[in-house]
């Protein structure tokens, strides 16, 4: 297993008093499988990626986890340099808002070349015809010309190649797509999609892309984590997810998706409610806004069953009766 | 290391009051500067002394003697009762010059943003030129022509202190200037000053504020400055800038001279400040979530 | 970019005129006119008013003066000091070494060590350290800086004795270095601390502010070390604009120390510029003032060109 996550916790102890944004967060990821994360925003899905790189520490924010091993080494316990070996040489990172995440006062050449150097022992000049041949695999045009140019110059697609370009410099085992193409026009989208699947399947890297779009993760992902307040509420095959959807969550998430068989005039689906705010909850997060809630979803909380092949669900009222029907 | 990053889940804006309670130095520069305000207001009733009372007899009592709590200068004037008489003057000079600065601020970069083209321009530019202009220095060049008084030496403080607060009015109602709402007002036939008055001015309020405790901080500070190189605030009457004055001569025999005046200049700008501090953060959301 | 320059230099031709009209129109209308000092003088006779009047141009319309003023200073002749009668520009330039030497030593010392202390406290926010500087920029700030100049000369000059307390030399001991430096530490030391207060707050909310920016989570990704990612990706645009803000304390040069040499007695504009303000020496009131404003003018451009260099987004068209 290339990555294994169990019980990852992280909190925040803000002015506003603490504030448990990931809780409890478990899954496994093998070589080159491609997993996503799906939820609403601020439901914990970036702060799980950001504490796999530990990009969270300091400032008042702890990270915790009973396990978190990349290739079987903790990734917990790694002092400084390793830590910053792993970041970029193996996990590579990519943001939502290309065009803020690349340093608006360096040239991206240089910006790509200097990642590159702090892994691979390369002359300068070595590294910068590395960055030449990773701006032609991701469809720069132009290549040579935009190795000089800034940030401002580029399209926010554009600056998205290059990020691409800067992440796969170091041949990383994995890569974190947080939201990578809801900055980006609907066209420009697939494009950029396209060229990271195709990237990934090139050279067998991992994905965990995270996103809110249903779309995008239908045709990019072979499997799916819902997250709700903070907590995987069901995992499964992205098949399974969408044909079969087992907790009320996901469910509601699927049926708000935009189609194109609700009638002109006939309202949009909502999820009736807000996520509950200081995660004060005993029993599941999601029971206030459920419509299928027993008593026994307010009083304890859920854990996570298996119901059918890699398809897990932490839900009383799911599990219950498809435990029945495997019996 | 802390470089970390905390990327807040977002929360329900908070109370603006709550959050600036919550800054405590904030709190207690409100306290000190109402218990010297109420101070400087009943200082007739509370002083032990009159503050002009000269007596030769008791020149440069020490602080804590029975008579004199923060002992007499050079003269034998009662220092508390000085002091408690100067923070009349120096709060009201700081108060009113930033009210000053308020308006004439507010009016130059109202005037300019809402003109836009080449008086904006040449506003703007004037306002810039200004504002790394040394005030002191066109405050001295004024004053001097000027007859030192309250109210002239207010005035000249806020006609050379209200370029920040014109730069802020300005990028406001530049901003503003973009929304509809403005355009609506026009539609609905509302006039040019009455589009000023009702929609940008409580629109551009909030940061306003901040500057203007800054500003009441400056200005008590200025008025130090002035009235130590004697254009300002003139003797008998005492103020924070001039007791520093006579502190200097005195300052081998006496320093407590200098010391009570200079810990008050200190307590009030300190305390605004603070205030300043605690209203940026309040409305400020975005800063405080860093 | 030479459009830029071009547009800047035309609006500070305008401020500068602007200036000098408004000091020369002050000058005027002041109670007694340019001549009060004498006119309230019991030694001089209204005759002797008269023919001083004349000598000095004043018994012209205001406008005339005004233009023969300016054509005077445009040609570098700045007129004669009321008092004493000596050239403008060589009482102003007798003067400018003292005040460059204390303002420069003064703000080159607070800046380096400032911008230092401020990025210091901004990379270690909310420990000791930063609050300490919190509290000592507070300090620094709440205080009239001539009230640390008193405080100063009384604890060394006074009660330690270790320096000398005002001017630039002791008198009669020639060109002697080490006086030299014993006189400049106290000015320069009370200067630099309260400069360097406000610039550790500068610098501190710009770093503070940087290090929000999603690049520098990006530069984190990367794998880079802190050191490197502080000193390239930090520093680079957390010193932008307090390159600009140095281009605009130039006026301080000359207006910053009015106070401070006073206090110190130290032979420089800002004396010359209090002691022409007791006397109303105007012909030097107006050089000082006119001096002052060219720095202003000059401080903006610097600052607009520094930007644009250090910025590529200027540098190269995008917005001017």
């Amino acid at each position: 297993m290339l990555l294994s996550v169990r019980n990852l916790c992280v909190d925040f102890h803000g002015e506003d008093g603490p504030f448990r944004a990931v809780d409890g967060v478990s899954f496994d990821l093998a070589d080159g499988e491609r997993l996503a994360i799906m939820g609403e925003s601020g439901c914990g899905k970036s702060s799980v990626a950001l504490a796999l790189m530990r990009l969270l520490e300091g400032g008042g924010v702890h990270v915790s986890a009973d396990h978190l091993a990349l290739d079987g080494r903790s990734l917990l316990t790694l002092d400084a340099r390793a830590i910053r070996s792993v970041r970029g040489g193996e996990i590579a990172m990519i943001f939502q808002d290309a065009t803020t995440a690349l340093h608006p006062l360096i040239p991206v050449g240089a910006q790509v070349v200097e990642m590159i150097r702090a892994h691979r022992r390369l002359s300068r000049s070595a590294a910068r015809t590395l960055a030449l041949s990773l701006f032609q695999r991701v469809g720069i045009a132009a290549p040579e010309r935009r190795l000089a140019a800034y940030p401002h110059e580029l399209s926010g697609g554009m600056c998205q190649r290059v990020m691409i370009a800067m992440a796969i410099a170091c041949r990383p085992r994995m890569l974190l797509a947080d939201e990578p193409t809801t900055a980006l026009d609907v066209t420009v989208q697939a494009q950029i999609m396209d060229l990271l699947l195709d990237v990934s399947a090139e050279s067998g890297m991992a994905v965990i892309l995270i996103s809110h779009d249903l779309g995008v993760i239908a045709g990019a992902a072979d499997r799916v984590a819902v997250m709700y307040a903070g907590a995987i509420v069901e995992i499964g095959p992205t098949e399974t997810i969408y044909a079969l959807p087992a907790h009320p969550y996901t469910r509601a998430l699927l049926d708000t998706a935009p189609r194109v068989d609700i009638g002109v005039g006939e309202p949009l689906p909502v999820i009736p409610g807000n996520v509950a705010g200081a995660h004060a909850l005993v029993g599941c997060q999601f029971a206030p806004r459920c419509d299928v809630a027993v008593d026994r979803c307010h009083s304890a909380r859920p854990p996570s069953r298996r119901i059918g092949d890699r398809h897990e669900v932490a839900c009383w009222v799911t599990t219950d009766t498809a435990g029945a029907d495997a019996r | 290391m802390s470089m970390g990053f905390a990327h807040r889940p977002r929360r329900p804006v908070q109370a603006g009051l709550r959050r600036f309670s919550r800054h405590r130095f904030a709190v207690v520069g409100l306290l000190v500067l109402l218990a010297m305000t109420v101070a400087a207001l009943f200082a007739p009733w509370i002083s032990p002394f009159d503050p002009d009372r000269i007596d030769v007899a008791q020149r440069y009592i020490l602080p804590l003697s029975a008579d004199h709590i923060l002992g007499t200068d050079d003269l034998g004037r009662d220092v508390l009762s000085r002091l408690l008489s100067a923070s009349r003057v120096s709060l009201l000079i700081g108060v009113s010059a930033m009210l000053m600065t308020l308006i004439v601020g507010f009016l130059v970069g109202a005037f300019a943003g809402y003109c836009g083209g080449w008086i904006d321009a040449i506003l703007m530019r004037l306002t810039d030129m200004l504002l790394c202009f040394p005030n002191i220095f066109l405050l001295l060049f004024v004053a001097v022509f000027v007859p030192p008084s309250r109210v002239s030496l207010a005035a000249l403080i806020g006609l050379t202190s209200w370029m920040e607060i014109a730069r802020i009015s300005h990028g406001q109602i530049r901003s503003l200037k973009q929304r509809d709402f403005l355009e609506a007002a026009r539609l609905a036939g509302a006039s040019n000053v009455r589009i000023i008055m009702r929609q940008i001015l409580p629109n551009s309020m909030t940061p306003m504020l901040v500057a203007a405790a800054l500003n009441t901080a400056n200005a008590i500070l200025l008025e130090s400055y002035v009235s130590f190189l004697g254009y300002g605030i003139q003797p008998p009457q005492a103020s924070w800038g001039n007791m520093l004055t006579y502190a200097q001569s005195e300052f081998a025999i006496d320093p407590w001279l200098a010391v009570f005046p200079g810990a008050a200049i200190a307590l009030a700008v300190t305390s605004l400040n603070f205030i300043g501090d605690g209203l940026r953060d309040m409305l400020d959301v975005r800063l405080k979530s860093r | 970019m030479g459009s830029l320059i071009l547009s800047r230099l035309v609006q500070a031709a305008v401020l500068l005129i602007g200036v000098s009209v408004i000091g020369f129109t002050l000058m005027h209308l002041a109670p007694g006119g340019p001549l009060a000092f004498y006119t309230n003088s019991p030694g001089v006779s209204t005759a002797d008013l008269v023919q001083m009047k004349h000598a000095f141009g004043l018994d012209r319309s205001v406008a005339m003066q005004y233009l023969f003023w300016a054509s005077d200073m445009l040609r570098g002749n700045w007129g004669y000091s009321f008092f004493g009668g000596r050239p403008v520009r060589e009482l102003v330039f007798e003067r400018l070494p003292a005040t460059f030497e204390l303002m420069g030593l003064s703000m080159a010392l607070a800046m380096l060590a400032g911008t230092g202390i401020g990025v210091v406290a901004a990379v270690r926010k909310d420990s000791l350290f930063d609050h300490l500087v919190t509290l000592w920029a507070m300090l620094a700030l709440s205080l009239p800086t001539f009230w640390y100049g008193l405080l100063a000369i009384f604890v060394f000059g006074e009660r330690l004795g270790w320096l000398p307390v005002g001017g630039r030399s002791t008198l009669g001991a020639g060109e002697d270095i080490a006086g030299h430096v014993t006189h400049l530490v106290l000015p320069v030391g009370v200067l630099a601390t309260v400069i360097a207060a406000q610039w550790s707050r500068y610098s501190r909310a710009a770093i503070l502010d940087v290090l929000g920016q999603d690049y520098m989570r990006t530069a984190l990704a990367k794998g880079l070390s802190p050191l490197r990612i502080l000193i390239r990706h930090g520093l680079r645009s957390g010193m932008l604009p307090l390159i600009a803000l140095a281009g605009l304390q130039l006026p301080m040069l000359v207006g910053g120390a009015l106070v401070t040499e006073t206090v110190f007695a130290w032979p420089g504009m800002g004396l010359l510029f209090v002691n022409a303000l007791s006397y109303r020496d105007y012909p030097v009131l107006m050089a000082l003032l006119m001096l002052s404003a060219l720095l202003a003018v000059m401080g903006n451009l610097l600052a607009d060109i520094a930007s644009a260099l250090a910025d590529p987004r200027i540098r190269l068209g995008r917005s001017a």
